[in-house]
């Protein structure tokens, strides 16, 4: 049924008892063309890409909880494109435009919201680098402005301004940044690929995979063998541990990042701020809880919480831009796995390995390419060649020096 | 988590940093293909995992520290430069 | 009116009056009251709005649970949104404010969405406001976010202090109830260093809230003795008003102590909150149980309450719910509060029971106080505008009766309090038998009592006792044998119930955030049935409760519609914090100007005495000018200060450089390895510029090496990498290479370094350290080093130069440092020498071409830097063999070049992107950027360093510094990065 103001009027009417499920959950066929592991945003939008752009729709998407446990539910919901390397620009240009767009493409309203997303700046050699990274945008026609103090205090008057340990000096703004509901996303687009003839199945973990002359021909999962083509991995956080089963080892470390969620508070906040001389970021949600992150943990991990010390590190970089936050509850407190990378920046590519594809390394800026990331994944997947604006993407890049470090600290995936 | 120092004592990790996977070796100048390697590919473990944690707000030692990555259960700390260890009378004979 | 102040009884000091006010009605409490309890005293119901339909709210729970009465606490500056009524403590002058309401309480325009509740059901915002595709952020998100939101924060600074504390104990017993106390009693009885946490203000838990008899006493008196016997003994903390709110890792838990949230303002130089960082070896969960509601038509109007919370309000505040309640339950407990109000003399106007048939004792029970009973019958619909005043029962043969009531009390049985025992990854598991999720095993963990689903005060004493003394015997102490007390009987008869079918009017699931069940229904005929999308696509349990009072009902609800058993369906977890905590508590002491520390050289006094400017340099304070007066402007004093280095003298603190100090018989060794150049052929004396690499052959830092004395080297670091390049060094020694014998330690602090620069400099250090080194040319040239003694001191003396110029570094014991900045100075009258900043210092070096901060960006090689011919062929280091791939030596790479305007009268901005002349503007045309600028006052125009594709070979190619974000664009030259003095002539001088 589409989704519209009539529609929900019309079921109001009745009681809302003509809704049917938003997918349909299906159980697995023997084979497809393509199947997809991991249920989750990246999954999720790949099959609904491939299925729409590509028209491949004998697609199963394999979730082994619920669609959307993983790191698509765990995020701080931030979209933006507000990148510096020119490997990075053009990808998350094009995911913002797919953002901008994919309401009326899903038929399903996941909140995009470009309130604008405003990065603090505290010395002369932050705003240089701003500078630089604001000017990279602009050259690839993506809105960016540099302001000063003055223009940060118009947007944002409830900021330190008068007794920071780090003055703020200002700020680049992207105006089209902002965030997204991120169950909405997957819901989306689970109902979008759904509609499509993807299959999508969950509770079905992948547990190994079928090889068959010298390919991957297939996996073994929890509710039996599945066979197809071509299969791509999309498990943000699990990556190596599905890899591991194929033998494979990657450039990733799997790490735990906190978000946290405050009380409810009536709208202060106007979009997204990130703290320069810390680890904090903040955007306040539709609900009117301050929706924030830091930095993460540190230390490898598969699970999905975290520690005290973070916590404290993300509540003082909280307090140390917004000094009326003292009295404010932090509410909930969760952790999600990322795939770390050793330079930062994602691997979408084929794998050593024929027939099996790789969607990985996304640090904690998954949510935010979601889109584009589906759509690249799903033209890897349908074409065997890697898109345009993720072509820098690749998994070799590393053995031949081509790394896309927006961050400059090297091979060690903490620190990025 | 809290970290059980050889030196130190116990304290928490946040006296220390973390730098990763501590089967890691620097491989041989003489064999440069091993590098890439070593620098950028990991097991990743979902489970017991042996790294290195630096104490640097402490005895500034570096520690090899078994740890299970999915329930952060510390089983074991020493050391990583201790010669009594088996690795490193190892790494003493390679 | 309907709840009031009974004559006697309670906890409260009926000798204390308390003032308040609510909404700016004046009200009395009195101490020991919480604000609900006083609020019901003065028969106020309706305290709040609910979020989505804004429906009037009363008070549900008296505990850390609820989840309606939420009000604004305090004004201005320490105005507190959100606050749970059912735990303030009352004190004389409290404001308190209901939120989520305009213009008033009373009435409320938001009420407006209870008529659109229709289209308003669960996820609807999903389903439109996607047409126009531009009114979402024009037209209907702002509409929803005027709308969002319960209360208001503060605008202002928090002015209170908030501390931090570490505690260590054998035995954590979280909970101060019935079970916590016995735990606490025998494992301090056996020695055992014991701390016992209860959020709540008094000890107790329910035994404040019931009639009970322990040994023969009151549960109160029990409670108090128990105490007293507590805080008697040495090794036992009892930490009242303390929430722990959080397991962490290594037996580690969050709590926050409340000291002075009870007060008016904290005290003189109290905190209002402490965080406590509290390690146990075992832990005993004694964190009870709560009440579940039951799930009926219009089961949120105010004065439908939780049944237990009635009987907390009548015995431990003397306050009576209604005149005439009535009991809605399907348990044996909702029958203790009947038989509790009747024997207050409160009027019950009937129990509604659910089940058909019941115990003989309560039936006697019921004749005894003769009360209207009905049994198999269930409340499907209540009536009163903002407050109860009818119910509606369907009697078991089918007929309906309306009663009036002005308060109900509801019982729908117990479910465990396990949200601590889910923080760590536990995993709930049901129980068929009780109907509950029953805490996992957790690793030095005991639960007791009601908690794991004991619900009789006999056994939750009894549990106690033998998890306090497991616990104790497990950290080594043994605990004497425990009497159990004998306790008065009660029946804990449960038949559950989770939905009253047929209800009229919206059954609430979860108050805070308006999830009714049929929206759990909706959910589940939309595919949301796993109870995470449940959650998520209703917001049930994502309110500042997290769904205490909400979870088991929704999870039994989804179970029903889907036809599934509860366990099938799911479980519930919780995220810490088991309460909401403040900011400011997390954060303690680390705000403001503290917010991080503050590391300020042996100079800084003298600088401030001389009018500097300073900036944050790292973790330090750095000089950045010394403004002169009359000087308006930051580039006038800036170009001052250049001259005057480069026409006389002057000094620069450039302490902040990191030092390592590096000795041993294989130093030499280890730093052939861990630079790209050769050190070891640097011979005694001298001073040596060296590159660092990460080993994936970046650049990491940069600094120059003296060999001071055979075998010890010092080593300075840029300000920013002192810590990583420390920790990269002791990697290098510990991990990489342990067979090397070399020590090294950070020299940082101990050493107050000055740059004494400028042609003048050696006649001023020739006045200042008269014959305690020769500083000439020919004793000292360039790049020499020498520790020497000077006066009654340690000396060392470096000829390095950042500057370009004749320069020095004196290196003196910190302690020294002020007394010889003021030496310095004074040494250098006859010459004018001026103290420069940093700001100056940067100029400078980018006259030079010297990288900096900005080019070692972590993103360059050595080559880039136009220092690729400095990387050893001769020998193994860090970064060498990485350093090789085609990505790191590809010709393409940008390379270090100097940048001028060709308008000479343009000023450069750092960042602006270099675009060929004539080429469009595409990130695929970007050749690089401006890295560093500066004003030169030697060439009086702008200068700028740049990172430009094949660089090398573009000197004197003309540019476009492309820089929309400020100065449009500029056309440029590309020139040698050195701009003044490149034969180096003035530093060898």
């Amino acid at each position: 049924m589409r989704y519209s103001i009539f529609s929900l009027m019309r079921q109001a009417l009745r009681g809302h008892r003509d809704w049917t499920p938003a997918w349909r959950d299906a159980v697995p066929k023997p084979a497809y063309d393509v199947i997809i592991v991991g249920g989750g945003g990246h999954g999720l939008a790949t099959a609904h890409y491939l299925s729409k752009v590509h028209g491949i729709t004998r697609v199963a998407v394999l979730e082994k909880g619920w669609i959307g446990s993983g790191n698509a539910g765990r995020n701080t919901t931030i979209i933006r494109s507000n990148y510096l390397l020119s490997g990075n620009v053009p990808f998350y240009e094009f995911s913002m435009r797919l953002w901008e767009g994919l309401e009326q493409d899903l038929n399903y309203n996941a909140m995009v919201s470009q309130r604008g997303i405003l990065n603090l700046y505290h010395s002369d050699a932050q705003r240089d680098a701003y500078a630089r990274r604001g000017n990279a945008m602009r050259m690839h026609g993506i809105d960016a402005e540099l302001l000063d103090a003055n223009a940060v205090r118009r947007i944002a008057p409830f900021m330190d301004f008068d007794n920071a340990r780090f003055p703020i000096q200002g700020g680049l703004l992207q105006r089209r940044g902002g965030t997204a509901r991120h169950d909405a996303v997957v819901w989306g687009y689970a109902r979008a690929a759904s509609d499509r003839g993807v299959d999508i199945i969950q509770n079905c973990e992948v547990t190994g995979f079928i090889r068959e002359a010298g390919r991957i021909a297939g996996v073994t999962t929890s509710r039996g063998e599945i066979k197809a083509a071509k299969i791509g991995l999309a498990v943000a956080g699990n990556t190596s541990r599905l890899t591991n089963l194929a033998g494979l080892r990657l450039p990733i470390e799997s790490h735990v990042l906190q978000a946290f969620v405050s009380e409810s508070i009536k709208p202060r906040i106007p979009g997204v701020i990130t703290f320069g001389a810390g680890h904090f970021y903040v955007s306040q949600s539709d609900k009117g809880g301050l929706v924030f992150g830091g930095d993460i943990d540190g230390y490898n991990s598969y699970a999905q919480r975290g520690n005290l010390p973070t916590v404290e590190d993300v509540c003082e970089g909280g307090m140390a831009v917004i000094p009326s936050l003292g009295r404010v509850r932090v509410l909930r407190s969760w952790g999600g796995v990322m795939d770390m990378s050793m330079d930062g920046s994602p691997i979408i590519d084929r794998t050593p390995l024929s027939g099996l594809y790789l969607n990985t390394g996304w640090c904690y800026g998954g949510f935010k390419a979601t889109p584009a990331s589906g759509w690249c994944f799903a033209h890897l997947l349908a074409r065997d060649e890697l898109h345009e604006v993720g072509r820098d993407y690749r998994l070799d890049r590393f053995a031949i020096g081509h790394l896309i470090d927006e961050k400059g600290v090297g091979a060690q995936p903490n620190l990025h | 988590m809290r970290i059980q120092c050889p030196f130190c004592g116990e304290r928490d990790s946040s006296e220390f940093t973390y730098l990763g996977d501590a089967t890691v070796r620097r491989p041989d100048p003489s064999a440069p293909e091993q590098y890439f390697e070593a620098v950028y590919l990991r097991d990743n473990p979902a489970g017991r995992h042996e790294e290195l944690w630096y104490h640097g707000f402490g005895c500034r030692s570096w520690l090899r520290v078994t740890r299970d990555t999915r329930t952060h259960e510390i089983f074991t700390v020493e050391m990583y430069n201790d010669a009594t260890t088996e690795t490193n009378q190892e790494a003493a004979r390679a | 009116m309907s709840g009031h102040r009974l004559g006697k009884g309670g906890l409260i000091d009926r000798q204390r009056a308390l003032t308040f006010q609510f909404d700016g009605r004046r009200f009395t409490g009195h101490a020991g009251d919480t604000v609900a309890s006083a609020l019901l005293a003065n028969g106020v119901q309706l305290v709040g709005r609910s979020f989505k339909y804004h429906r009037p709210r009363g008070i549900l729970t008296a505990g850390s649970e609820e989840p309606n009465a939420l009000v604004e606490l305090r004004t201005g500056a320490r105005r507190e949104p959100n606050t749970r009524a059912t735990v303030a403590e009352l004190f004389d002058g409290l404001e308190a404010t209901s939120q989520n309401r305009w213009p008033s309480l009373g009435f409320d325009v938001g009420a407006i969405n209870s008529l659109l509740s229709p289209i308003f059901v669960a996820g609807f915002y999903y389903k439109t406001f996607m047409w126009p595709a531009a009114f979402w952020e024009k037209v209907y998100e702002p509409l929803i976010r005027k709308a969002a939101g319960l209360g208001r924060a503060s605008e202002q600074s928090d002015p209170d202090i908030y501390e931090k504390a570490h505690a260590f104990c054998d035995v954590l017993v979280i909970g101060g109830g019935a079970a916590g106390l016995a735990a606490a009693l025998s494992a301090a009885r056996a020695g055992a260093r014991v701390i016992l946490c209860d959020e709540d203000f008094v000890l107790g838990g329910r035994l404040n809230g019931d009639r009970r008899e322990i040994g023969g006493c009151s549960g109160v008196e029990w409670t108090q003795r128990a105490a007293a016997e507590l805080e008697s003994l040495p090794d036992v903390r009892v930490m009242r008003r303390t929430t722990v709110f959080g397991a962490y890792d290594g037996n580690t838990f969050g709590a926050v102590e409340r000291v002075s949230d009870h007060l008016p303002t904290p005290s003189p130089h109290q905190p209002r909150q402490r965080l406590w960082k509290i390690v146990a070896r075992r832990i005993v969960l004694a964190t009870g149980a709560i009440e579940r509601p039951l799930v009926f038509g219009d089961n949120d109007r105010p004065g439908v309450m939780m049944s237990s919370a009635a009987r907390t309000y009548l015995h431990r505040f003397g306050v009576a719910v209604g005149h005439s309640p009535v009991v809605f339950t399907s348990t044996d407990d909702g029958w203790v509060t009947a038989f509790d109000l009747a024997r207050a003399g409160i009027a019950v106007r009937a129990v509604i029971d659910t089940r058909t048939k019941i115990s003989a004792s309560l039936l006697s029970g019921a004749k005894q106080t003769g009360i209207y009973t009905l049994l198999g019958a269930q409340v499907v619909a209540t009536q009163g505008s903002h407050g109860l005043t009818r119910v509606t029962v369907r009697k078991h043969d089918g007929g309906m009766e309306n009663l009036k009531a002005d308060a109900l009390c509801m019982s729908g049985g117990w479910n465990p309090n396990i949200a601590l025992s889910t923080h760590l990854g536990g995993r709930p598991r049901w129980s068929d038998e009780l109907s509950v999720f029953l805490p996992s095993e957790l690793r030095g963990t005991i639960v007791a009592g009601a908690a794991r689903g004991s619900f009789t005060l006999a056994a939750a004493l009894r549990e106690g006792a033998a998890a306090g003394a497991e616990a104790a015997q497990s950290t080594g102490h043994d605990a004497p044998a425990w009497s159990a007390p004998t306790v008065d009987d009660e029946l804990s008869g449960v038949t559950p119930c989770w939905r009253i079918a047929d209800s009229r009017g919206k059954a609430f699931v979860d108050f805070q955030n308006d999830v009714t069940a049929d929206d759990v229904t909706l959910a589940a005929r939309e595919g949301f049935t796993s109870v995470e999308h449940l959650k998520r696509y209703t917001t049930l349990g994502m309110g500042t409760d997290q769904g205490r009072t909400s979870n088991v009902n929704g999870l039994a609800l989804l179970a029903a519609a889907t036809g599934r058993t509860i366990p099938e369906v799911g479980t519930t977890v919780f995220r810490p914090p088991y309460t909401p905590v403040s900011f400011g508590a997390f954060v303690g002491h680390h705000r403001g100007k503290d917010f991080r520390p503050t590391r300020l050289t042996a100079s800084h006094r003298w600088a401030a005495e001389r009018g500097a400017t300073f900036v944050e340099a790292a973790q330090w304070l750095r000089a950045q000018w010394f403004a002169e007066p009359g000087e308006t402007d930051w580039l006038q004093t800036v170009n001052r200060e250049v001259k005057s280095v480069r026409s006389s003298v002057g000094v620069c603190d450039v302490s902040t450089l990191g030092k390592i100090d590096i000795q041993g018989k294989d130093a030499a060794t280890f730093l052939d390895r861990v630079y790209i150049n050769m050190i070891s052929t640097l011979p005694v004396g001298k001073t040596r510029y060296g590159i660092m690499l990460r080993e994936d052959g970046f650049v990491m830092d940069d600094g120059t090496t003296a060999h001071i004395a055979p075998g010890h080297y010092v080593m300075s670091t840029t300000t920013v990498n002192a810590g990583k390049v420390m920790q990269h060094l002791e990697h290098a020694r510990q991990v990489t290479w342990p067979e090397l014998d070399v020590q090294i330690v950070s020299i940082t602090e101990q050493w107050a370094q000055y740059s004494i620069a400028g042609p003048n400099s050696r006649r001023l250090l020739e006045r200042l350290l008269g014959g305690a080194i020769d500083v000439s040319n020919e004793a000292f040239p360039y790049l020499a080093c020498a520790e020497f003694q000077w006066q009654s001191m340690r000396a060392r003396l470096f000829r390095v130069s950042f500057s370009g110029e004749l320069a020095f570094e004196l290196a003196v014991p910190a302690r020294y440092g002020d007394a010889t900045i003021r030496a310095l100075m004074t040494a250098g009258q006859e010459w004018g020498v001026v103290p420069y900043g940093l700001e100056a210092l940067g100029v400078m070096r980018i006259e030079k071409g010297h990288v900096a901060g900005n080019e070692l960006n972590g993103m360059t090689t050595a080559a880039d830097l136009g220092l690729g011919r400095m990387m050893s062929t001769k020998k193994d280091f860090i970064g060498r063999v990485l350093a090789g791939r085609p990505g790191l030596v590809d010709a393409n790479r940008p390379a270090l070049v100097g940048l001028k305007p060709v308008d000479r009268s343009k000023r450069l901005f750092a960042g602006a992107h270099f675009l060929s002349s004539g080429a469009t503007v595409a990130l695929n045309n970007d050749q690089g950027y401006l890295t560093s600028v500066a004003f030169s006052p030697m060439l009086d125009h702008w200068i700028g360093l740049g990172l430009l594709a094949r660089g090398q070979a573009r000197v004197g190619e003309r540019l476009r510094a492309y820089d929309p974000l400020r100065s449009g664009e500029i056309e440029v030259e590309v020139v040698s990065p050195v701009f003044f003095d490149p034969e180096g002539a003035r530093l060898k001088g």
